[in-house]
């Protein structure tokens, strides 16, 4: 790989390209959402779009969630396929009747006769400072959905590649966006993306012997961090980005923990019917025999999300991470 | 000295981003609601719209016994009945173009059958073998929907998008009294406004959701009067006459096809039967209430009209009735059948891709479904696999 082309870019803009590249090959594809035309969204993701593509392609809709899902229905009913940004995770839940009831179910009701390829944005996560209802983590809600996809980008090259394959999925998606990663920056070349994998691979991000981190999203970077940190523990932590909880990638994320024998499964999201009991059920099903210590959960707590000035106690962060780690039973180790 | 005075130069004037709106007066609905049989405009009606009107009134008055007939023979496992609601639901399916859309609630599986799905396909969600008993491109029927008011938005979506794209399609969507209250009404009804979509809505006002009367489900001085606050035509009209809700409903499409943007109708009407057969009416209204309406029944009206006109005889009666007749004996039959189920359908159509769980899932109830079949329970997904491990 040359790095002569790559130059920084932020998750916000290989979005934005995403969207931009995704209109360009096919008219089908629009846009919709409060403030995503004129202002260019309030995280600037659309920015340009409706200047690029006129306002019946990137369209601002009046202020109410499921009227924009419910419109999103109808239009993909009759063969466009649109992309709707609901503008924050909590300002999500009005749409949650749209969703549930017929975005997830209207393919299964028709057998098969009329799908709906909508994909669905939603900014999401904590750790910007917001006030209350800008920082839910919403997921189990939707992966507890069946019909729905739940893709959850943690670098910038993903995020570009997960969206394109998000908006030409035949399945409606969930694209849950790491709020606090809008504006990471990674070597990222946007006039060359690389093609990604289709949706539903989980990769590795970073090798280890030691213990399995398995995560997503916002919590990704947070996950590399405290395994460069437990370095100095004398731990050897392997990184799993699930980059998507439906469909679940069982086979890498049982693959890892066979080799290391223990697993943290690390995100945001309230432990308690949370992804993380989903996914050490799924990983002990898996994996009993190699197991050296029980699946260990790092979540928010079960709380309503606190406010901006106590958020920190709230979020995982590496020494949590790390005290889990820690609680792996290495004792037993002879 | 007056307080202008004493304010000097200062003049109030109204705030600077103010303008005039709309005028609402062309927008509001006439004080009763539109009549036609029984006035003196009866007489100019195209007798051959009075007879196809009779005709699919007939047969949707027999639809509707039959149906609920099924539902005591254990055919159906429930039926929300439209007896004495057969004006609006055929006059719904006969206003539209066959590139027009309907958008039916669960108590609207007349107006898709008087459109020309097969009954046996519109009743599929209500026997209970599948959700769906059509596809819905092909008569540009959307899927029954259950929730209230939630396929509203739909429609206006649906409507807007055929504008976007320049087809010259109108969606017509039908919902309730009860459903107005819902948000996803007032969502689809601003969405629709705001976009001038292609897309009519229809509001039954049959007096009840299922056993709360209109009196504790709106304090506006008429469902129609809703309109005005979106921005669009709101229209009255007697829901029992059959011509006259055909008229308004003409009149409202004709307004979308020509780029008006959206109509709202309220027909007033009443459910004869109770909510379903599962439910009992006695417990929230009276019979004499319910007569009075039987005194205004939508196929006695037309009937009335063609007869007193000299276009309807004996032979002619008995000629539509036999066809209903005809209609209901081969729906019988056919329902009398049992559905096949294919119970590994449940996994078929969840996802285009579908996940390994799925998968999994789907070998799971295969094997069931193949122990059962041998007869040897236990050989299956309950067997040894990995005991001597």
């Amino acid at each position: 790989m040359t790095t002569v082309a790559l130059k920084p870019a932020t998750m916000a803009q290989a979005l934005g390209r995403a969207l931009r590249d995704a209109m360009a090959a096919d008219p089908t594809v629009h846009v919709m959402g409060e403030d995503v035309g004129t202002l260019g969204g309030v995280f600037r993701v659309t920015d340009g779009l409706a200047k690029e593509f006129g306002d019946d392609r990137c369209t601002d809709t009046p202020l109410a969630e499921a009227g924009i899902l419910g419109a999103a229905v109808g239009m993909a009913m009759y063969g466009l396929r649109p992309v709707v940004e609901m503008q924050f995770d909590a300002f999500a839940y009005p749409a949650f009747e749209q969703l549930l009831s017929h975005v997830a179910k209207m393919r299964n009701r028709t057998r098969g006769a009329m799908p709906l390829p909508i994909t669905i944005r939603v900014p999401y996560g904590g750790g910007i400072g917001g006030v209350e209802h800008h920082s839910d983590s919403s997921e189990a809600y939707y992966m507890a959905t069946p019909g729905l996809h739940v893709v959850m980008p943690a670098t910038v090259s993903d995020a570009y590649g997960l969206l394109r394959e998000a908006i030409a999925s035949d399945d409606p998606v969930v694209f849950l966006e790491p709020k606090r990663l809008y504006w990471s920056k990674d070597s990222w070349n946007p006039d060359e993306p690389s093609a990604v994998e289709p949706i539903g691979r989980a990769v590795v991000r970073r090798q280890g012997r030691s213990a399995t981190l398995i995560t997503y999203g916002p919590s990704v970077p947070v996950c590399l961090e405290a395994a460069e940190a437990a370095r100095a523990e004398g731990w050897d932590l392997e990184v799993v980005d699930l980059r998507s909880l439906v469909p679940f990638d069982d086979e890498t994320v049982a693959a890892s923990v066979r080799r290391t024998g223990r697993a943290v499964v690390v995100h945001e999201s309230s432990g308690f019917g949370g992804p993380g009991g989903e996914i050490a059920a799924r990983v002990t099903e898996r994996c009993f025999h190699h197991l050296e210590a029980p699946v260990l959960r790092v979540a928010g707590f079960d709380i309503p999300y606190p406010p901006p000035m106590l958020e920190r106690h709230h979020l995982p962060g590496v020494d949590r991470i790390l005290d889990a780690v820690g609680r792996l039973q290495w004792e037993a180790q002879s | 000295m007056t307080v202008m005075e004493q304010r000097g130069a200062y003049r109030p004037t109204p705030p600077p981003a103010w303008q005039p709106r709309t005028d609402p007066a062309p927008l509001l609905p006439d004080a009763l609601p539109h009549r036609v049989l029984g006035t003196d405009a009866a007489a100019k009606v195209d007798p051959a719209l009075l007879r196809r009107l009779h005709t699919e009134l007939v047969r949707g008055r027999r639809y509707n016994v039959q149906a609920t007939a099924l539902t005591k023979q254990g055919r159906l496992a429930v039926y929300p009945s439209s007896t004495g609601q057969e004006a609006c639901e055929v006059a719904a399916a006969l206003v539209l173009e066959e590139r027009d859309w309907l958008f039916p609630s669960y108590r609207d599986t007349l107006a898709a059958v008087a459109r020309g799905l097969d009954p046996v396909q519109a009743l599929t969600l209500l026997r209970g073998d599948w959700h769906t008993g059509y596809d819905p491109h092909e008569h540009r029927i959307a899927p029954l929907c259950t929730p209230l008011a939630t396929q509203l938005p739909h429609a206006v979506g649906l409507a807007h998008a055929a504008r976007l794209k320049g087809d010259d399609v109108v969606a017509l969507a039908l919902v309730g009294d009860g459903g107005t209250s819902e948000g996803d009404f007032h969502e689809a009804l601003n969405f629709a406004a705001v976009w001038q979509a292609p897309v009519v809505f229809l509001v039954q006002n049959n007096g009840f959701a299922i056993s709360v009367p209109l009196a504790k489900q709106t304090a506006a001085p008429s469902l129609a009067h809703k309109a005005v606050g979106y921005g669009m035509p709101g229209r009255l009209v007697d829901g029992n006459d059959a011509v006259a809700v055909h008229q308004v409903l003409s009149e409202a499409v004709a307004h979308a096809r020509a780029g008006g943007g959206p109509t709202l109708v309220e027909a007033i009407t009443y459910r004869i039967d109770a909510h379903t057969n599962a439910d009992d009416a006695t417990r929230y209204r009276g019979d004499s209430e319910v007569e009075t309406w039987r005194a205004h029944d939508p196929v006695a009206l037309v009937e009335r009209e063609l007869t007193e006109r000299g276009l309807l005889d004996e032979a002619a009666l008995q000629a539509v009735r036999d066809d209903a007749e005809k209609m209901a004996a081969d729906l019988r039959e056919r329902m009398n059948q049992d559905p096949v189920l294919d119970p590994m359908d449940l996994f078929a159509h969840v996802y285009a891709r579908p996940t390994t769980q799925l998968l999994e899932q789907e070998s799971q109830l295969r094997a069931e479904l193949d122990a059962e079949a041998d007869g040897t329970p236990g050989a299956g997904p309950h067997g040894p696999e990995g005991a001597g491990r």
